[in-house]
């Protein structure tokens, strides 16, 4: 329950961050994406169900503030939540490369699937483009950030969240 | 020994697997549901805004603050030496201001003859600051810290200084949200004002870096509007008041039909360092109506 709590403060705190102060960081009008950063490392530490649930109630305040269709942006950063669950199982999580990679795939991810469900069924074509200004851009800025925010989610996950044993979830040992 | 395992292994894919199913069908619900049906989400967003808004205008406010003092310590350096430059150049000013004072009156002829200043000031207007962006680099919509509190409604107009920003898209009751006129999927119908000639302006997101717009089916055959023309807001709009400044042709360019021409514009707005905003609180609508209301009432009166 506590670690409910926690999260759900956590996940509103990145999103005010993010359409805030974010703004003032950004290089060449591109931001970084914290909420990418924040889905990815719960579901590196806490496994998939967590980085799932992360992943939608991020995406869902999207949604509510800026989106056009509810769900959408949900979706999105569920299906990021979800597959950078698998890395839980893999990888430890103290190693700073693994978040990075993952932050790197995940908005890569996240932006590939906003081209194509927005913008290319709009008829704007102009892929490379995109890739160019935008995907790539952010998809650097926001790996390089996750070197210090990873950080920051790590204390957070736990110093104030009970602890998730790798051992429950393993394939290995029974409960 | 063997089955525990098995079973243990099982039951913990299916249950994570089935969650992100549901939550699946449940999002893909919900995207079918605001898309087809129409069914509105504002009851939600109104209770997410009662929570999320206040905390978006504190931060945003330190966020500003910090910003301030940073550039205060760097600035300091540097005005003291604007400050010794600008001193000479009041001097050289003083003399040109006397030949400026005469073109000021071509000026305000100029003015009255576009009518643009006496429409800009007839509307009512509220003054907003920007608390928030959109979280993404795809699109450009903004918050503001006036909502239907204040008078503004869905679909108002925003401008700033110069020119048009934007469109309400959503409001709360001390927050809105405004989609600005760059962003990828707004679509203004605007017009040229020496010739009055319609066209629609949208946004490019491959143009905005360079401060642009897009421009379309513009018919012009008399080849009368050239770069640096003035487009503003049409007549024919739904959503937007009549006359408001758009931004200066930078470049036209003939369709294949030969009949109507395409083009970029430049607005006069910095997009990127918006932060105040004024909410014409008159929607196109509204306008529509009274007039033809009152020409109704004095007809029966005669």
């Amino acid at each position: 329950m506590k670690s409910k709590i926690v999260m759900f403060f956590t996940v509103i705190f990145t999103f005010l961050i993010q359409c805030t102060l974010v703004g003032h960081i950004e290089i060449g009008s591109v931001k970084p994406n914290l909420l990418v950063i924040l889905v990815i490392s719960m579901a590196l530490m806490r496994g998939r169900k967590s980085g799932l649930w992360t992943g939608f109630f991020c995406g869902l305040l999207i949604d509510l503030f800026y989106g056009s269709v509810l769900g959408i942006y949900a979706l999105i950063y569920m299906y990021i939540g979800f597959l950078s669950g698998y890395a839980f199982r893999i990888y430890y999580d103290d190693d700073i490369k693994v978040p990075m990679a993952l932050a790197a795939a995940g908005d890569l991810l996240y932006n590939l699937a906003v081209y194509a469900l927005q913008f290319l069924l709009r008829g704007r074509l102009g892929f490379g483009r995109y890739l160019s200004r935008i995907i790539f851009p952010e998809i650097f800025y926001t790996a390089l950030l996750t070197f210090f925010v990873y950080r920051i989610y790590r204390l957070i996950n736990y110093h104030l969240m009970t602890t998730k044993k790798k051992e429950c979830d393993s394939i290995w040992v029974i409960k | 020994m063997k089955s525990p395992k098995k079973r243990l292994h099982f039951r913990i894919n299916i249950k994570s697997k089935h969650l992100l199913a549901i939550m699946t069908l449940f999002c893909i619900s919900c995207i079918a549901a605001t898309l087809a049906s129409g069914v509105t989400s504002a009851p939600l967003k109104d209770l997410a805004g009662m929570i999320i808004v206040p905390f978006e205008n504190s931060i945003s406010r330190i966020g500003n603050g910090l910003a301030a003092m940073r550039q205060s310590f760097q600035d300091k350096q540097d005005l003291i030496r604007e400050n010794e430059e600008l001193r000479e150049q009041i001097d050289i000013l003083t003399t040109q201001n006397g030949k400026l004072i005469s073109d000021q009156s071509e000026l305000v002829r100029l003015q009255q003859m576009y009518r643009l200043d006496e429409e800009y000031t007839e509307y009512p207007k509220v003054a907003a600051e920007i608390i928030a962006k959109d979280p993404g680099n795809w699109y450009d919509t903004f918050m503001i810290n006036r909502g239907s509190n204040d008078g503004i409604r869905v679909n108002n107009n925003v401008i700033a200084g110069k020119g048009l920003v934007g469109i309400v898209t959503e409001v709360g009751p001390s927050w809105a949200t405004v989609r600005s006129i760059i962003d990828d999927s707004s679509n203004v119908s605007a017009m040229a004002v020496s010739t009055g000639d319609n066209c629609i302006v949208y946004g490019d997101l491959e143009l905005i870096d360079e401060g642009k717009l897009c421009f379309e089916q513009l018919y012009d055959v008399e080849d009368k509007v050239t770069i640096g023309e003035r487009i503003v807001t049409s007549n024919i709009s739904e959503n937007y008041v009549e006359g408001l400044f758009i931004g200066y042709v930078s470049e036209v360019v003939q369709d294949t039909n030969n009949l109507t021409k395409t083009g970029t514009l430049v607005t006069p707005v910095d997009f990127q360092h918006l932060k105040e905003v004024l909410v014409i609180t008159v929607n196109k609508q509204d306008i529509l109506d009274t007039p033809s209301q009152e020409t109704e009432e004095e007809q029966g009166e005669e």
